[in-house]
């Protein structure tokens, strides 16, 4: 039996990966990626909990953050799609409309 | 000792190829290597027992979202963007960030202890049906949630369909 600590360390190492993904990318698909990443990273957690805690209770949750991913994925790559038709760009700085 | 090598094999797949995702020039090969992040994943929830977990990466996961990214990738794919930087200007900044967020991570789970100072293990043996487990879970403890994901979906369906038609009028 794996002790959850490491389960719960790979969990943080993937959040890591994906919070650099986020920060340091310029193109937006790969930001989006980096955020499939942190996803898989908490359903890990999620999953090494439950089993601990011998119920299902973490892993329909995690059903719940798959779910959510699916949703997420499907708005954001439609976003992208309508920006890339208005702008001509997937970097994420160059989208500076807003900025004053 | 199986386990454990196992274990240590699927967690070194899983980051390695997290690092591929991030680091790739070209967004197609980044896509592969996320997929190969997700099998590692999917193997990791078969080592805990939660065979119904697997299955659901791989069907939605592989089959449905990464397919979706793929379709989009080709879409808006940029000759141009293969030629740009690929890191933004603040990336030293939210490296340094993201390191020290994940040392402090890392300190509390090794300071707090291998035990992880969790409340006491349940007693008993784990649910022996995992599909079986997840579906009456699903349909009798959290009915109204899966009906609201499902319609959480249905609104994502037509925000994507709205998001990228043509014109709105």
């Amino acid at each position: 039996m794996i002790p959850t600590a490491y389960y719960i360390m790979l969990g943080s190492g993937l959040f890591t990966i994906g919070v650099i993904g986020v920060l340091t990318r310029r193109n937006v698909l790969i930001i989006l990626m980096s955020i499939e990443l942190i996803l898989n990273a908490v359903n890990i957690n999620l999953v090494a909990l439950s089993q601990y805690f011998r119920s299902v209770d973490g892993q329909v949750f995690a059903l719940f953050v798959i779910t959510d991913a699916a949703a997420e994925a499907a708005v954001g790559l439609g976003l992208i799609i309508a920006l890339f038709r208005n702008k001509e760009t997937v970097n994420a700085d160059e989208i500076d409309l807003l900025k004053w | 000792m199986l386990p454990y090598i196992v274990f240590g094999i699927l967690s070194a797949v899983a980051l390695a190829s997290g690092i591929m995702v991030i680091t790739r020039r070209n967004a197609v090969h980044s896509i592969i290597w996320l997929i190969v992040t997700l099998f590692a994943v999917g193997g990791i929830f078969l080592l805990q027992h939660a065979e119904f977990l697997f299955a659901v990466q791989i069907i939605l996961y592989v089959g449905g979202i990464m397919v979706l990214f793929l379709f989009v990738v080709m879409l808006v794919n940029l000759d141009v963007a293969l030629k740009q930087a690929q890191f933004s200007r603040q990336w030293l900044l939210g490296l340094v960030t993201a390191i020290l967020v994940f040392a402090q991570l890392a300190y509390l789970i090794y300071k707090i202890g291998a035990g992880l100072s969790l409340p006491a293990q349940p007693a008993g043996p784990e649910p022996a049906h995992n599909t079986q487990a997840i579906g009456q879970a699903l349909y009798q403890t959290y009915m109204l949630p899966v009906e609201i994901a499902s319609l959480l979906l249905l609104v994502a369906m037509i925000g994507a369909v709205l998001m990228a038609k043509r014109k709105l009028e």
